[in-house]
């Protein structure tokens, strides 16, 4: 990105004159507030930020955002966003979709960009539930849940998206309540400031369709009991009293009380986020209780771009063409008279 | 050792020849096939090949369907196809023998391996009796030569050679002898050996030796009846190349891209035959290339549309199959009304059909294959080398008009090889495009050019045209999701008329050999060889009565189509397909009557079946 200094934005400068058309009470909103908040932080240009979506609920996001977007087809999002950057890498790309869209119609995608790792930035919207196309069980939806398309329960196991995501090589991984506004636009910010595709799991509700289904972990009442925030250098320690935490015992996280069996926060596991090996980031993305939220790995990498312009720079340096001409007139040519 | 089953016709001075060189896949056909043309180019032949092989990499060897084949056409006077029926087959062994011993013309020569007629080999090419000693090919002059244990021979003082690098290189023996029976050099193929093989003295060596024994063979036993002269064409002068059509492609998308001043992108995903033209676009960083192996299809179109958004000449290649998986993304592009070329080599179809094979029935996929009111310019190559200018038009197309373009190739052009009188960038003719730098006022993503009716390409990092684009309706002017009846029946119809108007920057479409007459022989793409020469040669008989139409443009048609049509009796549209492009012509001239001459079998047409056809029409 270029040096010059950026203008001082403010979040009303990235909304569009476009009205916001989700459902009333919808996390949408939070999430379309805190985007709006984080890149007036970000010290990126206007001009150079680029939303595309795929289909969904949350697809919609990019016509409410006063940059560049695009709003394209069913789980498409990763291959259009991968071609801008690839065309432009100074933009600042970010990809939005939904649990649908990501893993269902775009499975394929999603897993090839995160293996790549261009630097990209991905916000998946799991509501897990379609909510679009009126209320079918998604790839992260509950065996047993009901949906209209599964009207006696849901047969399909899910996806946990973050599993999926690691082991498809993602290098940055966050999760966040749809309820957490600040939280939120602090992960926006870092995964801008990251190198390398980032991708941020938003447990938002549907209120239409699967109204709640998060509420065991994000409700303001039993959040801090059930939910630990991660954060890089820092011990892993949650609860409303501060007093539990996580040890590794065997192969196997296990919750501990601070004070209890003689444990004290020296036993504690210290977060480290850019561990290359992702094993511990795996065991924190499977935790039912408590569920980790924050940034899980953030492990910094070639970037495809970095790999491609090396690439390019030594080809261009060897090469003895250099306009189309040299090519075509090179090997075996001949004349006739 | 040798045996000559005819006595020795009178030399002869030839206007043209056609040879094929058949053997295993493995074999090394397709190398002995092209340094055959290219030493026939550079003496200044008029060359034509077909490459024709198996869907398998290696079939099991000696099998029938593990042939592997390669034919050439070269002549003093123009040659437009590979050609038909054959002059001089090479046959490396039983099965091969066997497959193509129908495209022998009666008298003509045969050389085969002995070696290779093996009890195995005849059993697994299903012969009862060896064809070499029961009189069946009588009808032919056949060179027996026993190639492998001759090869053997003159590898055996080559220390540390194995025995599979001994076997490999009995093709260059088969090579040397045609080599002195056409009057050719050897010593573009020994150039091709030491620049090839650099780092491998052994191979070189033993190619050479194997090449010139096969050359000398030739010359010093007196077996080959005798050798021929084809003298240089007469072609326009130039500096020339042999160029493979998906070559030419993928260079008409390197000029296009330095002449537009843009950077090109490439999105694909390999597939048969299209992927040529990915192998050779890698290559050209040094251009600034991007090329991109996509996951899948759609991913190819996707990132290439994406690229386009952000101000890149964008370009996805793809065949039959690979063109349905892209079907919606193309729908978008179109949508979005981004400049986008989609390359499509067809192949025989439907479905995975003859992957090697040519056909050209992908016509109505390209032109209809989408949801909804979906117009695209869709354009056609017909030559192996002409694939560069319409590769380099339908970008040319794309940026001016800001639309998606179909081009469409075929195996038979793409893999085919033909001379190519080089093109600069100068020679080619401008490309604008339509980025603005910065907003005007009023300004808004969907104004259009009032002549071409292009929108403004308004381009991710420019300051003031901040704009979201999508596959949902757009409102005519600001661009914004519209649901209004009335707009989308307008937008329905703008963006029709907009493919429509790319008539006004088209050639008119022109006749050969009669401008008026009894019949109009109508063909499209890659057929053009093939019924140019038909016509040709009916028109040197004495047929002045017969006018020949080629299309390269499809959608839109030329604006003169049916002034043409009107100065004709009759029409027949040929096609190697079921008839799809003659459906485009009888919707839109319906008053005319069109015959058709359909042929669906993964093979170019022939010359004698064209000219048949057309004798009796104007009987």
């Amino acid at each position: 990105m270029e040096t010059t200094a950026v203008k001082k934005y403010t979040f009303k400068d990235f909304a569009s004159d476009q009205e916001v058309r989700w459902c009333p009470g919808c996390d949408d909103y939070v999430i379309l507030r805190a985007m709006q908040k984080a890149l007036p932080e970000m010290g990126v240009k206007k001009e150079d930020v680029v939303f595309i979506s795929g289909i969904g609920c949350s697809s919609r996001f990019p016509y409410y955002m006063n940059t560049y977007g695009m709003h394209s087809i069913h789980g498409r999002a990763p291959g259009i966003a991968s071609g801008v950057k690839l065309a432009n890498p100074d933009l600042s790309v970010w990809i939005i979709t939904g649990d649908g869209d990501a893993m269902a119609i775009g499975g394929n995608h999603f897993i090839h960009v995160l293996r790549r790792n261009i630097d990209l930035n991905i916000i998946l919207f799991n509501n897990e539930i379609y909510g679009l196309t009126k209320g079918q069980f998604s790839p992260t939806s509950l065996v047993g849940q009901k949906t209209k398309s599964s009207p006696y329960g849901n047969t399909q196991p899910p996806f946990s998206p973050g599993e999926l995501a690691l082991g498809a090589q993602a290098r940055f991984f966050a999760r966040i309540g749809g309820n957490t506004p600040k939280d939120m636009t602090q992960l926006f910010i870092e995964a801008e400031k990251f190198k390398g595709t980032s991708l941020i799991e938003v447990l938002q509700n549907c209120v239409i369709f699967n109204d709640g289904c998060f509420k065991n972990v994000t409700d303001k009442a039993v959040k801090e009991d059930k939910q630990i925030y991660l954060e890089h250098g820092k011990p892993m320690i949650f609860g409303k009293e501060k007093n539990k935490g996580l040890i590794l015992n065997g192969l196997k996280l296990e919750v501990v009380t601070i004070g209890e069996n003689g444990i004290t926060q020296e036993d504690i596991l210290v977060h480290n986020a850019k561990e290359q090996d992702p094993t511990l980031h795996q065991m924190l993305v499977r935790l039912e209780y408590p569920l980790a939220t924050g940034i899980i790995r953030s492990y910094e990498d070639v970037t495809l771009e970095e790999r491609e312009n090396a690439l390019t720079a030594q080809v261009k340096a060897n090469s003895k063409f250099k306009k189309t001409e040299s090519l075509f007139f090179s090997g075996d040519t001949y004349e006739v008279k | 050792m040798i045996k000559t089953t005819t006595t020795k016709p009178k030399p002869e001075v030839l206007e043209a020849v056609i040879i094929r060189f058949v053997g295993d896949s493995g074999d090394g056909m397709q190398l002995t096939g092209t340094q055959f043309s290219d030493t026939s180019a550079m003496f200044g032949n008029d060359i034509a090949t077909f490459p024709n092989y198996p869907a398998e990499i290696r079939a099991p060897q000696g099998s029938l369907y593990g042939v592997s084949g390669f034919q050439v056409h070269i002549g003093s006077v123009e040659i437009s196809t590979p050609g038909d029926k054959v002059d001089l087959l090479v046959a490396m062994n039983p099965a091969g023998l066997k497959t193509n011993l129908h495209a022998v013309k009666p008298g003509h020569t045969i050389i085969v391996d002995t070696d290779a007629f093996t009890k195995k080999n005849l059993e697994k090419a299903l012969y009862d009796k060896n064809p070499l000693e029961d009189g069946s090919l009588e009808n032919y002059r056949v060179i027996q030569v026993a190639m492998s244990s001759l090869t053997k021979e003159a590898l055996k003082d080559i220390k540390g050679l194995d025995n599979k690098s001994i076997t490999r290189s009995k093709n260059m023996f088969a090579l040397g002898m045609v080599y002195w029976m056409y009057h050719r050099s050897v010593s573009h193929t020994t150039d091709f050996f030491n620049k090839k093989f650099k780092s491998k003295p052994q191979i070189i060596e033993a190619n050479t030796k194997v090449l010139n024994a096969g050359y000398y063979f030739a010359e010093t036993l007196e077996l080959i009846p005798n050798s021929y002269t084809i003298s240089p064409a007469k072609m326009a002068p130039g500096t020339y190349r042999i160029i493979m059509g998906n070559t030419a492609t993928a260079w008409g998308f390197l000029a296009a891209a330095e002449k537009s001043g843009l950077e090109l992108f490439l999105g694909s995903y390999p597939i048969t035959p299209a992927t040529d033209i990915l192998h050779e676009l890698v290559k050209h960083k040094h251009f600034g290339v991007k090329a991109f192996q996509a996951e899948d299809e759609i991913a190819g179109i996707s990132s290439a549309i994406g690229a386009s958004f952000a101000g890149d000449l964008a370009i996805t290649t793809t065949s039959g199959p690979g063109l349905a998986l892209k079907g919606e993304a193309l729908g978008l592009a179109m949508m979005i009304e981004l400049p986008l070329v989609i390359v499509n080599v067809q192949r025989g179809g439907p479905s995975t059909g003859l992957p090697t094979k040519t056909e050209q029935s992908d016509l109505l996929q390209a032109l209809y294959g989408r949801n909804g009111e979906s117009p695209v310019i869709v354009i056609a190559a017909s030559t192996p080398a002409n694939c560069f200018n319409y590769a380099y038009q339908a970008a040319k197309l794309a940026l001016e008009h800001m639309t998606p373009v179909v081009l469409l190739t075929d195996g038979y052009i793409a893999n085919g090889s033909a001379p190519w009188k080089i093109k600069t960038v100068d020679d080619m003719p401008a490309i604008k495009n339509n980025i603005i730098n910065k907003p005007t006022e009023n300004w808004h993503p969907y104004n259009r050019d009032e002549g071409t009716l292009a929108r403004n390409w308004a381009i991710p990092g420019t300051p003031g045209l901040e704009h979201r684009v999508g596959g949902l309706e757009k409102d005519k002017i600001s661009g914004n999701v519209s649901y209004v009846p009335e707009n989308h029946e307008y937008m329905t119809k703008i963006r029709a008329e907009k493919v429509k108007r790319v008539q006004n920057y088209i050639p008119y479409l022109e006749t050969e050999f009669a401008e008026t007459g009894d019949l109009l022989v109508i063909g499209w793409g890659g057929t053009y060889g093939s019924l140019y020469s038909a016509v040709k040669q009916l028109n040197e008989e004495g047929y002045k009565n017969i006018g020949f139409a080629h299309f390269n443009y499809i959608n839109p048609l030329p604006k003169n189509t049916e002034e043409i049509l009107s100065k004709f009796k009759k029409f027949i549209v040929c096609e190697l397909n079921n008839g799809q492009f003659s459906k485009v012509l009888k919707i839109n001239f319906s008053r005319f009557e069109f015959n058709q001459f359909n042929k669906i079998q993964g093979l170019p047409f022939g010359n004698q079946e064209l000219i048949e056809k057309f004798k009796q029409l104007v009987k």
